[in-house]
């Protein structure tokens, strides 16, 4: 396998790692509204606060984490960019 | 200013831009307590800020077509991702997200997950290898992908068909507020809005939309956070609502069930002569509501608009502008980031809001007191006026129920300083903050078509050969017949502001989102696929609109249609985008796979290094 293969193989996999993550915060967390909000985080009942503020962060945290393990990905295999921000 | 070392001195430029804000705010509270009426302050907050706005623009102003198109791709991270957030919070973001909270509860929320999730997708699936590409537009990508005339005018007739519904609403907004803040017609507004939008786009293209909405984006979080902050210690909700209002939708949780959900009828609405587009609370404001119905309605809300924003193209060019892959993919986290400010802030203000009107031992509860006594009060005889609040006696008994309470959305925003007792200079700045939010959407969305126009329709299809000078001209008279154009149907007041804006993500969730992920991620798509994949998913998906959508169902099809799956007009990017990508991917397997050519560029693409696809156009 090239080093062009191998390194889109693992963006690939890089891709679907965070697609999961997502769709688990945008997507299987409401699936479970009435249950959640049974429980109580920071005193809002839990699928109110997902909602309200919960998901949204967990997308904000996602969004630089796999922005982060991507550079990684990409120096790894020699298809850093340098010198800019 | 805008040259030389422009970029690295960004900061200190935005830095001393927010001071003067910060400055001017304290002016006008000054001003306000040396007895300057509250109309004349609401003026000058908008005069001021829209005359620095067209300041910016006049000062980016540019002849080269890279600086137009996508700002000489040199715009960092951060700032792209302020600029962005202005972007993409409209006019009905700022003004009526917290009213949609505050009448819709949880179920509305669905909004919120929708509007932020988009952006993972964006930022996985392609803004990075877009940026890698090096297009100017959106359809510039998929018309080099695919090769070909016909499937870059495919793209644009489908950007053109979203951005367009969503423009209009933007101008409507801006027409809204100027007409407000100014004391003006609402026709006049909408063409003091259009000019203003002009202004700081047409000299400067990207580069000066850029510059104007990081300066549009300092002011409407300002406008939205200061409020919201102010009002929540005010009331008692601590100074810290995001981690402090526990107790308080807990408290809304009895409240709702002290006074009770009452739903009216249509026909007691129109006996009372309610206003049109004025609502009342009839759903929970933190409870799910139970059913598997309603979860499928919930998400799949959430997933139109997610996938909606990762088709949107005046979003996607926004990541055009960086001046690498990996600055693309930072720049979309601090996107969602400056998003974030905004979107959690919004619940927040919608429970402080609604605490303040619905608990009777607060001075500012309404409900449960007598009707008599509410209508006396200045603010409530002031929104009375001008049909933004009405109050129907429904049972007769003088006494002011939930059910009986109506409000525009809108209000929430801009009445919650007022009944809270914040000075008026609050309002103002919130005039200003949704005047901001309004244009910098605006502005985006009519470049984001005339771009399109100018640059696909006219460079690569009509006039190969034109030069950079008629290109240019070409771009700036096509901004000023789209803005204008919009301004004439926003004038009409044809739609209702959110109705549109969900229909903008549908329209382009429909024609736009496979085409542009399957180009990047399967290099089996062909020019046929996706030429009958944009047409089918675009074509099905308004069809199915006009059948689910009362308003056009009676007159073509002759009566009013049950929605599919509980699909309704809100969700229709449901039934277009699942048959785009069926059709798209029947069509390329069955015809000739790509040339190596195609497939090495397709493999270009995806690597971050190296030269972009399309070099300086």
């Amino acid at each position: 396998m090239s080093n062009k293969d191998a390194y889109w193989e693992k963006t690939k996999n890089h891709m679907f790692v965070t697609l999961a993550l997502w769709a688990f915060f945008s997507l299987v967390v409401f699936m479970f509204g009435s249950e959640l909000n049974t429980m109580s985080f920071l005193g809002y009942p839990l699928a109110y606060y997902m909602t309200a503020q919960g998901s949204l962060l967990a997308f904000v945290i996602i969004l630089f984490w796999t922005a982060n393990k991507q550079e990684k990905i990409d120096e790894e295999h020699g298809f850093s960019e340098r010198g800019d921000n | 200013m805008f040259k030389g070392d422009f970029v690295k001195n960004l900061p200190k430029i935005y830095g001393t831009y927010t001071g003067g804000f910060l400055v001017f705010i304290i002016l006008m509270a000054i001003a306000e307590q040396a007895g300057v009426s509250a109309k004349n302050i609401g003026v000058m907050f908008v005069a001021f800020t829209v005359c620095i706005y067209a300041l910016i623009g006049y000062l980016s102003r540019t002849i080269n077509v890279d600086a137009y198109y996508v700002a000489g791709r040199q715009v960092p991270t951060v700032f792209n991702g302020m600029a962005t957030a202005a972007d993409w919070m409209s006019g009905a973001s700022f003004v009526a997200l917290a009213g949609g909270v505050y009448f819709g509860g949880y179920t509305y929320m669905a909004f919120l997950v929708g509007w932020t999730g988009g952006y993972v997708l964006v930022a996985t699936l392609m803004a990075p290898y877009l940026r890698k590409f090096g297009c100017y537009t959106v359809p510039d990508f998929i018309g080099t992908r695919y090769g070909g005339n016909l499937v870059r005018a495919c793209s644009v007739f489908v950007l053109f068909i979203a951005s367009f519904t969503y423009v209009t609403a933007q101008i409507n907004a801006t027409g809204t507020i100027a007409s407000r803040a100014l004391g003006i017609p609402f026709e006049a507004g909408v063409w003091v809005g259009l000019i203003s939008i002009l202004i700081c786009s047409m000299l400067g293209g990207m580069r000066a939309v850029t510059w104007t909405q990081v300066a549009q984006y300092i002011v409407l979080i300002i406008a939205y956070l200061i409020p919201v902050f102010w009002i929540s210690s005010n009331v008692g909700g601590g100074i810290f609502p995001h981690l402090m209002l526990g107790d308080e939708v807990a408290r809304l949780g009895e409240l709702e069930q002290q006074f009770g959900l009452v739903k009216n009828s249509a026909a007691d609405m129109k006996a009372a002569g309610v206003p049109g587009g004025l609502k009342y609370i009839s759903g929970s404001h933190s409870g799910v509501p139970e059913g598997g119905m309603a979860v499928w309605k919930y998400l799949s809300l959430a997933i139109c608009m997610m996938v909606g924003t990762a088709s949107l193209p005046h979003i996607l060019m926004r990541y055009f502008t960086t001046p690498s892959v990996r600055a693309a993919r930072k720049s979309v986290a601090w996107s969602l980031f400056f998003i974030f400010l905004l979107y959690s802030s919004a619940p927040m203000l919608a429970t402080l809001s609604k605490l303040a009107l619905m608990d009777p031992n607060l001075p500012t509860g309404i409900i449960g007191k007598s009707i008599s006594e509410v209508q006396s009060i200045e603010w409530v005889q002031r929104w009375s006026e001008v049909k933004q609040v009405f109050i129907a006696d429904f049972n007769g008994d003088g006494i002011l129920q939930l059910n009986e309470w109506f409000m525009r959305g809108d209000v929430v925003v801009l009445a919650t300083p007022e009944v809270a007792g914040l000075p008026f200079v609050i309002s103002g700045l919130v005039f200003a903050g949704g005047m901001a939010a309004a244009m910098s959407t605006a502005d985006g969305l009519v470049l984001a078509i005339s771009n399109a126009l100018s640059h696909d329709i006219y460079y690569k299809i009509i006039d190969p050969k034109a030069d950079t000078a008629k290109r240019l001209l070409v771009a700036r008279v096509l901004l000023v017949i789209i803005g204008a154009a919009g301004a004439y149907i926003a004038s009409f007041r044809l739609t209702s502001i959110l109705g549109s804006v969900a229909w903008a993500f549908d329209f382009a969730m429909s024609g736009l989102f496979f085409p542009l992920v399957l180009g990047v991620w399967w290099k089996r798509a062909t020019r046929q696929g996706a030429i009958a994949g944009i047409m089918a998913g675009i074509i099905s998906g308004t069809l199915y609109l006009t059948w689910v959508f009362p308003k056009f169902s009676v007159p073509i099809w002759g009566g009013v249609n049950t929605p599919f799956l509980g699909i309704d007009h809100l969700r229709f990017g449901l039934i277009g985008a699942p048959i785009c990508l069926v059709v798209m991917v029947v069509v390329s397997l069955m015809t000739k796979e790509p040339s190596p050519s195609v497939q090495k560029m397709v493999d270009d693409t995806r690597i971050p290094t190296g030269k972009p696809i399309l070099g300086k156009q």
